[in-house]
């Protein structure tokens, strides 16, 4: 069943969160919903361009109190 | 009170000295006792894998006897643990011994996975083990031109490697007199240079100065070796003639098969370093799954901080501090010249440029890391 996974890369300028996704999404089963939290803007651009880039679904971005919260879909 | 360390390698053994030292009185009156467990005898530098790559030390330069890095007083045993069973508070061993413990802190570190990427363990040079570090220098000795490949799998450990080794690989074609023969060429996972953005804002100038070209957002997807193509998940290709490889790592496969996190992570409290869920158990280094940089520095600042907090859970009956996320890193920007960033979880690293005085702290850093092991540095 599809899971959604928490990634809490707040505070992480190294791997910083970009790169905790990108690890996770080798952790997770196609169709499982990963959530990226971030405290860094450039977040919510780059994680976007990602995705579409290799393919993956964005479901939806939001700040909440400086951070970003970015939710995934780990389509193949 | 029991303390049992499970790995024997930076953060192990820092954390063992530094609590040594705090702890003289208890250990001499038997109140505390600590117990080491590890997979070797010997403790490797591994940042000197870097150096052997292009031949600048010998293999043996990277070791010294594990027993003798550690206080009196430490229990050692060369005994690889196989069984974590954490809900009895005792571990099990290969040569089949039980210890029991009331604080447990995790070390095992982490290992590169080539294999996870069809074609590339049989295609690619590495340097993240002796063996693999030491036939890459014997290939580059007898490469005599072509495009250079320089590819970064996620998570790998020491994120400064792949920059370093691309300026280290650049320096030496050019000692060599082969710079015209040789292209250089660099993927990253990620849209720039490095994750650090202040670190890609320098270094792309870098690269560009010294003609060696890029592709950012490359995650490794397969190796076609029968016609030297490197393929990524983005759907891209490139063409290499000799391909270097930063491969993902894991952590160790005991502690996925023992249920402690996937891949060998464990989820981990990013300022008291437990294993979330256990408040006796303790992870430090590279198997954490903390966002944060898989260095030896960070093992160290880590051993520091948790050193502090289980002497003072013994002789206070509480913790001390909390981990801030500090990482420092040396860059190595050539033979000769480096810099360095430092950061934490609240403050990004401002790199300085590159200078002579700060490639030779390093490499004196490289001796004083064993005074830095003993928990003197
Ligand atoms: C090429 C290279 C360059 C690097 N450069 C740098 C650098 O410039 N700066 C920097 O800060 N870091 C650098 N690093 C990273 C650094 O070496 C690691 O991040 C650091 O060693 C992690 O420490 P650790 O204690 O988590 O694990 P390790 O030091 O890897 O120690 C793990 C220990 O666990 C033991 N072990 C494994 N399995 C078991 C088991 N089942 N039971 C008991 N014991 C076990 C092993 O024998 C070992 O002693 C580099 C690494 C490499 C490979």
């Amino acid at each position: 069943m599809a899971e959604r996974k928490i990634i809490d890369a707040r505070g992480s300028f190294c791997p910083g969160p970009l790169m905790e996704l990108i690890a996770g999404m080798k952790m997770a089963s196609v169709g499982d919903e990963l959530e990226v939290l971030s405290s860094d803007k450039g977040s919510a651009t780059d994680v976007p361009e990602w995705i579409k880039k290799v393919g993956h679904e964005l479901i939806g971005t939001s700040e909440d109190n400086g951070v970003w919260h970015i939710v995934v879909r780990k389509a193949k | 009170m029991r303390i049992l360390i499970v790995g024997g390698g930076m953060g192990g053994t820092i954390l063992a000295n530094n609590l040594a030292r705090r702890l003289t009185t208890e250990l001499k009156s038997g109140k505390a006792r600590i117990t080491m467990l590890s997979a070797s005898d010997k403790h490797m530098y591994q940042p000197g894998l870097l150096y052997l790559a292009v031949g600048r030390i010998a293999p043996d330069e990277l070791y010294r006897d594990q027993a003798g890095l550690l206080e009196p007083g430490i229990e050692f045993h060369v005994d690889p643990v196989t069984e974590f069973k954490l809900d009895k508070n005792e571990v099990v061993t290969q040569g089949g011994k039980t210890h029991a413990y009331d604080i447990l802190v995790i070390a095992t570190g982490s290992r590169m996975t080539p294999e996870t990427i069809p074609g590339l363990a049989e295609n690619c040079e590495t340097f993240y083990t002796e063996a693999t570090a030491l036939k890459m220098f014997k290939r580059l000795r007898e490469f005599e031109g072509g495009k250079v490949v320089i590819t970064v799998g996620v998570p790998h450990k020491c994120p400064m490697a792949p920059l370093e080794i691309t300026f280290m690989l650049h320096d030496y074609f050019k000692d060599r007199g082969m710079l015209d023969k040789v292209k250089l060429h660099y993927t990253y996972p990620i849209g720039r240079i490095h994750s650090l953005e202040n670190v890609a804002k320098w270094a792309t100038p870098e690269f560009d100065r010294l003609g060696i070209t890029y592709e950012t957002l490359f995650n490794m997807k397969e190796v076609d070796g029968a016609n030297k193509i490197l393929k990524s998940e983005e759907g891209t290709e490139v063409n290499y003639d000799l391909l270097i490889a930063i491969p993902a790592h894991k952590g160790m496969e005991v502690i996925e098969k023992n249920g402690l996190g996937q891949n060998g992570w464990i989820p981990t409290h990013r300022h008291q370093l437990n294993m979330e869920g256990r408040s006796n158990v303790f992870v430090l280094g590279d198997t954490t799954n903390l966002p944060i940089s898989k260095a030896g520095s960070t093992a160290h600042f880590e051993a520091d901080t948790l050193g502090e907090n289980i002497a003072g859970m013994i002789k206070m009956g509480t913790p001390v501090r909390d981990y801030d996320g500090k990482v420092f890193c040396f860059i190595e920007a050539g033979k000769d010249r480096a810099t360095y960033a430092m950061f934490n979880y609240q403050n990004p690293p401002e790199p300085k440029a590159p200078t002579k005085a700060v490639h030779w702290f390093k490499m004196a850093y490289n001796k004083l890391y064993w005074v830095s092991a003993r928990g003197l540095l």
